[in-house]
């Protein structure tokens, strides 16, 4: 590199010029936004590397356990550049997300040290968490001789990062000032529409802008788009996965809520409220009428798929389950557009439940501190950079990346409203189940019950007055309500 | 210089005596019962516990309260009818093709010989790979057999998703899968009858019904049973099928055993209810092989003429 170009890069790191300027001076000098980036990337790497001693732990060897995804995918891309930068050895096992948290549940209640580190979402934390099979990594975070200094812990996205963190006590908040960081953040997913524009197009149709708007355009585009096209997608099968996309999403943003946490701190079941009842009511009635005829069975792959090859015109499910489809050899892709939304008319914004990939550390890791260098290099800046850039790193969880011109130029370019949606809402998102370790019992019951409801197995009111009776007594018998 | 040894001290090393040789020769047979019986007994003690791997401070003995808790729980009650249903209806509709296609192909000839080979094809394939293609088959929009099913007036048949036809449809997939299993062991059963009662029945010109039912079906009797045993050992235990194809939806229809002690232990992590649960299948299976295998003695006594 020519050390004035050098020299100009390496002030921008050093935050002594800005992004525009930086722009401005290197467009002077000659030098395409392409060979910026690259150029970015190694200074950053320069300085990712100059304060800190990576080599702390060189020859040491890790293991991870990793599920099947395009973060996994971006993460290996760039390993190369970990062990160069540490010199210590990684391996990893790759599992499909169908069994991945078996093989975690197994590896970790065994308490096998096989595993340093594993990919997580933060839901599972709550059951590890006070198990004791993962490590609180709040003794890493601040510790100034084990965290790189430009970690920028504070360029996590707030909501996403407190997310993370959990004191351990049943309907504690998330990301209090005593609460347990059990993993970092990785990627994420907001709930949000993706629709078919073609499809939209062609029967004239407009984005839905809150629940009722959301029925009547799945029903118009069920009816006028032909070819067994139905309107919308949601998640149908017997899982925690089928509450915790666009229905909580759009629950939330109702401002109800799962759990009620008293004074005392005791819980108690909260979706039987005439407000709860009404808004599923219309759910059920939206898949009744524009949902996937075999709906009960929808996992996010069915969803996802019947998007990128034309059978349903719209999901309300992840964003980017919604980018994953408009790209590759889908049928649909390049027609797909995307927007935040509002269920609530009366709401100010979205508020979008989120699912997070995460990165924890095993409690049994042979080596934590050496652990520790793994999880802050694959969290950090210049790996997300890399993966948002280069790979389909989407949704990094890092502002920085977000404000990156090469990631929202991609996104603009071949995914149109997708940094829109982001911006619009991010604010708002974040997780909206109540931290408590029978996640999994109470959100596997409440599927079962819609899929009750939806099936005219049981009517609304008494499926869910039946939903909180049982859940109560659940809570009571765990100690918990 | 290594000292030499005297053979005959050597040997004498080496000598079991009379008494202990029979505890030697079982030693790898007990080796192997320890292995399996440690985790079972494991297992019985974790289900007479409060125990959620999500809440170590609770763990406690609970004694019979997992079980119990059962009598009270509609959930169970569910789980126990149809495991039973989904077991009987099972061994009972695979018993009958089985045992149909078995007389269809029973004079050896090659192609009886070619069919009987092709049609063990779905035993052959993994029960969660047949149910996931059953799956796509199945599909409303692209299914083959959806599309044969609108053929014949069906245009909204839903199979696995809906209540009303998902034990319709995951018992369709068991019978496509396991009918071949039923089927061998009865051919294998019918070719292997010795010919004199039927050439002497032929030779009296007993009317075809009464040889079936009176020769060939009794005669037939322990391979039969010992099939059922097998199925229904199986049926009562199913996992694969079903979870691949609904994970035990829509609502409560299909939470058999195997499924809801999964789900209790890898999602709800709740070890107790699960080892509960599954003690309860273990004690069904048990019952069940006891009058099979009785029943199964008291025919092979009966066939010696010592009964």
């Amino acid at each position: 590199m020519y050390e004035k170009e050098k020299g100009l890069i390496d002030a921008f790191v050093r935050q002594q010029v800005d992004r525009r300027e930086l722009l401005r001076r290197l467009g002077a000098m000659g030098i395409t936004a392409g060979a910026a980036g690259t150029l970015l990337n190694l200074a950053q790497t320069r300085a990712w590397a100059a304060d800190f001693d990576w080599m702390a732990h060189k020859g040491k060897k890790l293991k991870l356990l990793l599920n099947k995804h395009p973060y996994a995918d971006a993460m290996i891309a760039n390993l190369q550049a970990f062990k160069d930068l540490t010199g210590m050895d990684v391996t990893y096992d790759v599992f499909p997300e169908d069994v991945y948290f078996d093989k975690v549940t197994a590896a970790l209640s065994s308490g096998s040290s096989e595993y340093d580190a594993f990919m997580t979402g933060a839901y599972m934390t709550w059951t590890y968490g006070p198990a004791g099979w993962v490590t609180d990594l709040n003794e890493w975070i601040k510790d100034p001789a084990k965290t790189n200094p430009n970690y920028a812990w504070d360029d996590f996205l707030p909501g996403v990062r407190k997310s993370c963190a959990w004191n351990g006590k049943p309907g504690g908040e998330l990301g209090s000032d005593d609460a347990k960081q059990w993993c970092i953040p990785w990627g994420f997913e907001q709930n949000n529409i993706t629709y078919n524009k073609t499809m939209f197009d062609k029967v004239g149709a407009t984005v839905p802008g809150n629940l009722d708007e959301l029925l009547t355009t799945a029903a118009k585009l069920t009816k006028d788009v032909g070819g067994g096209v139905y309107g919308i997608g949601v998640r149908g099968s017997r899982s925690w996965a089928t509450i915790h996309p666009g229905f909580l999403s759009a629950y939330a943003n109702f401002e109800q809520k799962d759990l009620n946490v008293s004074a005392d701190g005791k819980l108690s079941a909260a979706m039987n409220t005439p407000e709860s009842k009404e808004f599923h009511k219309k759910w059920v009635q939206m898949i009744q009428e524009s949902g996937p005829k075999n709906w009960s069975t929808y996992t996010w792959y069915q969803v996802g798929t019947d998007l990128g090859a034309g059978a349903s015109a719209m999901i309300y499910d992840a964003d980017i389950l919604g980018y994953f489809m408009n790209g590759g050899d889908n049928k649909m892709a390049g027609q797909l557009a995307y927007a935040a939304f509002k269920a609530n008319p009366a709401a100010k914004a979205p508020t979008p439940n989120i699912w997070i990939w995460s990165l924890a550390m095993s409690s049994y890791a042979k080596d934590k501190d050496a652990t520790w260098y793994f999880i802050q290099w694959a969290s950090g800046l210049d790996h997300a950079i890399f993966g948002a850039t280069k790979m389909d790193f989407v949704n990094p969880v890092r502002q920085a990346v977000w404000k990156e011109e090469a990631f929202r130029d991609k996104l603009n370019k071949s995914y149109p409203g997708y940094v829109d949606m982001f911006d619009v809402s991010a604010p708002g998102a974040s997780i909206k189940f109540t931290a408590q370790p029978l996640f999994f019992d109470l959100t596997t019951e409440w599927a079962a019950t819609l899929q009750k409801m939806v099936a005219k197995e049981v009517p609304v009111d008494e499926g869910l007055d039946a939903l909180a009776q049982s859940i109560d007594g659940q809570l009571k018998e765990a100690g918990l309500g | 210089m290594p000292a030499v040894v005297p053979t005959a001290r050597r040997r004498s090393g080496l000598r079991i005596s009379k008494r202990a040789l029979p505890y030697v020769l079982s030693l790898p047979a007990l080796l192997v019962c320890i292995g399996i019986l440690v985790p079972f007994f494991a297992a019985v003690l974790y289900s007479f516990q409060r125990y959620r791997l999500s809440q170590p401070w609770n763990r406690q003995y609970n004694w019979g309260e997992n079980y119990l808790n059962f009598f009270t729980d509609p959930g169970f009650w569910n789980t126990l009818r149809v495991s039973l249903v989904y077991a009987g209806s099972t061994v009972v509709l695979e018993l009958l093709l089985g045992l149909g296609i078995a007389l269809l192909l029973q004079k050896r000839t090659r192609l009886n010989n070619f069919i009987s080979i092709m049609l063990l094809m779905p035993l052959m394939t993994a029960p969660a790979l047949a149910a996931l293609m059953w799956k796509l088959m199945t599909n409303p929009g692209f299914g083959v057999l959806s599309y044969l099913a609108g053929l014949v007036g069906l245009q909204d048949f839903r199979w696995a998703s809906s209540p009303s036809t998902a034990l319709f449809t995951v018992v369709l997939v068991d019978i496509w899968v396991y009918t071949p299993f039923i089927m061998i062991l009865l051919l294998a059963g019918l070719r292997s009858l010795p010919t004199q009662p039927f050439e002497a029945a032929a030779l009296d010109g007993v009317p075809r019904s009464f040889v079936f039912f009176r020769i060939t079906l009794p005669m037939l009797m322990p391979y039969i049973l010992t099939a059922t045993l097998f199925r229904l050992l199986d049926s009562i235990q199913q996992f694969d099928i079903i979870y691949a194809m609904t994970q035990g939806g829509p609502g409560d229809t299909l939470t058999v055993f195997q499924v809801e002690a999964y789900l209790n232990f890898f999602q709800s992590t709740n070890v107790g209810r699960s080892a509960a649960l599954l003690m309860i299948l273990w004690v069904i299976t048990y019952f069940l092989s006891f009058v099979f295998i009785k029943n199964w003695l008291r025919l092979r006594e009966r066939a010696r003429g010592e009964a």
